[in-house]
């Protein structure tokens, strides 16, 4: 069963300097909440895997916890470049980092693998690209039964899954709706894991075939309203388009970046 | 009686005419995007349109920002997870088109989004792949659309994030169950075709008001152009009013929302 933890306790107990973390959402659900704990807890040496490290991780390689990025497509979607990241790759600032990319089928495929506890996954894909080049978590394979050459990538299996979630049950099951992404993938292969949650109720509410997790699939929950904030939450609150948009002016410069982080993340503390 | 409009706007309503209502687009964010709902705001009220956060058969009314603003899932037919969505839907060879944009092309219709300069000390870093890389192989043909400039159409792209047709051009020859590649590029001067024969870019339209010295002079590599050059139709009143429309609400749809 899932422990109801605080955010901060939930992070303090699960993610250790130097794990491999991946926190998850496709645009939607993105678990800024728990990204901001982490960066307020200082932890380091942090290998972090998503699809799209989007403003999360820029603010989380920015402040200095990343030692390698596992991503898929790095940009701030519809505004440009995700400055820190850049500035981390092109500048090793704060600290140079590595770097393992992928496509996103690759990526999703790894996902799934992981969660159906296989060593790797199959795909026809990367034909004539570079990346396997850059990659060695990328090989190709013949088909046993074919013959037909297909792309092999090694799964993802993380030590700490972080999703963010439109609400949990008092027994710990997990209600997500809307875009999906990747969430319930990036759970069931991780050793451990953190849902938080817009809101704790009586009775999800689910549809029968939704997308429920179950508590004894989770290892901790934390309550955290306007957790996916900027991002968004479907049912509770929009996009912040606007502040993707701002986001660039912000991270562009390394001391307004700086200046924002104190007030908006260090100054402000989890519940 | 002309109209007046931009080499954007030109851009835009060529792209759309590219589409017709019996289409099933995967679709890029950004200019495809735009694209894609101005032909269904036009004369592709049928087309399908799918993003690659899983949203299928989407009607949205402003222009996502990103690939998974609430729009698209609202709006949509159903969304599904991101593994199905490239696993079953577009491996699965239901996508007809896959419509993307990019940062650099070359005269293979190679695409990269993924750095200038060297890989282990780039000069400038790009997003990177996305999901394009297996939408230009598994969607059964590719359209592209970018601006046209020495700097996004080079000879030889510097990573090959996105396969065209290969260094060679032969880059798909003899690989069973892929796609035709890329048929159509539209940019803000031109429309390009690939050879049949060797596959690299040729103009085959130029749009109203441009020369092929404005081409030559946009393109890094040494451009040709087909016998029978056209002319693009220009933009229709309709056209034009539906697009700038769409437009201003998601303009004001982004701006309204700290």
């Amino acid at each position: 069963m899932a422990d109801f933890l605080s955010l901060r306790e939930a992070v303090s107990k699960h993610i250790h300097d130097g794990d491999t973390v991946a926190m998850e959402g496709f645009t939607h659900l993105i678990p800024f909440a728990a990204g901001h704990e982490v960066i307020r807890q200082k932890k380091r040496d942090l290998t972090l895997i998503r699809m799209t490290p989007d403003l999360v991780y820029d603010q989380m390689i920015g402040a200095g916890c990343a030692k390698k990025l596992i991503f898929s497509w790095g940009g701030n979607p519809g505004v440009g470049s995700l400055h820190r990241l850049r500035d981390a790759l092109e500048n090793d600032w704060p600290n140079s980092i590595e770097i393992l990319e992928h496509s996103h089928a690759a990526m999703a495929c790894a996902y799934d693998a992981g969660a159906a506890g296989l060593p790797f996954a199959v795909l026809r894909g990367y034909i004539g690209s570079d990346l396997p080049k850059v990659n060695d978590q990328i090989e190709f394979i013949d088909c046993p039964f074919t013959g037909e050459r297909l792309a092999a990538v090694r799964s993802v299996r993380p030590d700490v899954a972080v999703i963010h979630a439109q609400r949990a049950d008092r027994n710990g099951n997990v209600l997500i709706e809307g875009i999906v992404g990747i969430q319930k993938e990036v759970v069931l292969a991780a050793s451990r894991s953190i849902v938080t949650v817009e809101e704790i109720v009586d009775d999800l509410n689910a549809g029968v075939n939704a997308c429920v997790l179950p508590s004894w699939a989770i290892t901790a929950i934390a309550e955290a309203p306007k957790g996916a904030s900027p991002s968004y939450a479907l049912g509770y609150y929009d996009r912040d388009n606007a502040f993707y948009k701002d986001w660039d002016g912000i991270a562009r410069d390394r001391e307004a970046f700086q200046a924002w982080m104190k007030a908006n993340v260090f100054e402000k503390g989890a519940a | 009686m002309s109209l007046e409009f931009t080499s954007s706007e030109m851009m835009s309503v060529t792209a759309a005419r590219a589409l017709t209502s019996e289409m099933t687009c995967f679709v890029g964010i950004g200019l495809p995007s735009e694209a894609a709902n101005l032909a269904r705001l036009t004369h592709a009220p049928d087309i399908t349109l799918i993003y690659e956060s899983g949203t299928l058969q989407t009607r949205p009314d402003v222009l996502p920002l990103s690939i998974g603003d609430g729009e698209l899932c609202q709006s949509a037919l159903t969304t599904v997870s991101v593994p199905e969505m490239f696993r079953y839907w577009l491996q699965g060879g239901h996508i007809s088109v896959g419509f993307l944009g990019t940062a650099q092309i070359d005269r293979y219709a190679n695409l990269n989004t993924t750095l200038i300069g060297d890989y282990r000390a780039p000069k400038v870093r790009l997003p990177g792949g996305g999901g394009a890389p297996e939408i230009a192989t598994n969607a059964k043909e590719v359209f592209i659309t970018l601006k046209h400039s020495k700097r996004t159409f080079v000879k030889d792209v510097d990573f090959l994030t996105t396969v065209g047709f290969g260094r060679d051009g032969k880059a798909r020859d003899n690989v069973p169950n892929i796609g035709r590649g890329p048929t159509v590029v539209i940019t803000d001067l031109c429309v390009l075709k690939p050879d049949p024969e060797t596959r690299e870019l040729v103009v085959h339209q130029l749009h109203p008001g441009v020369t092929r010295e404005d081409v030559i002079n946009a393109t890094g590599w040494e451009i040709r152009f087909a016998d029978e050059l056209g002319t693009t139709p220009a933009p229709t009143a309709k056209e034009l009013e539906i697009l700038r429309s769409l437009k201003a609400r998601t303009d004001a749809h982004h701006a309204g929302q700290h």
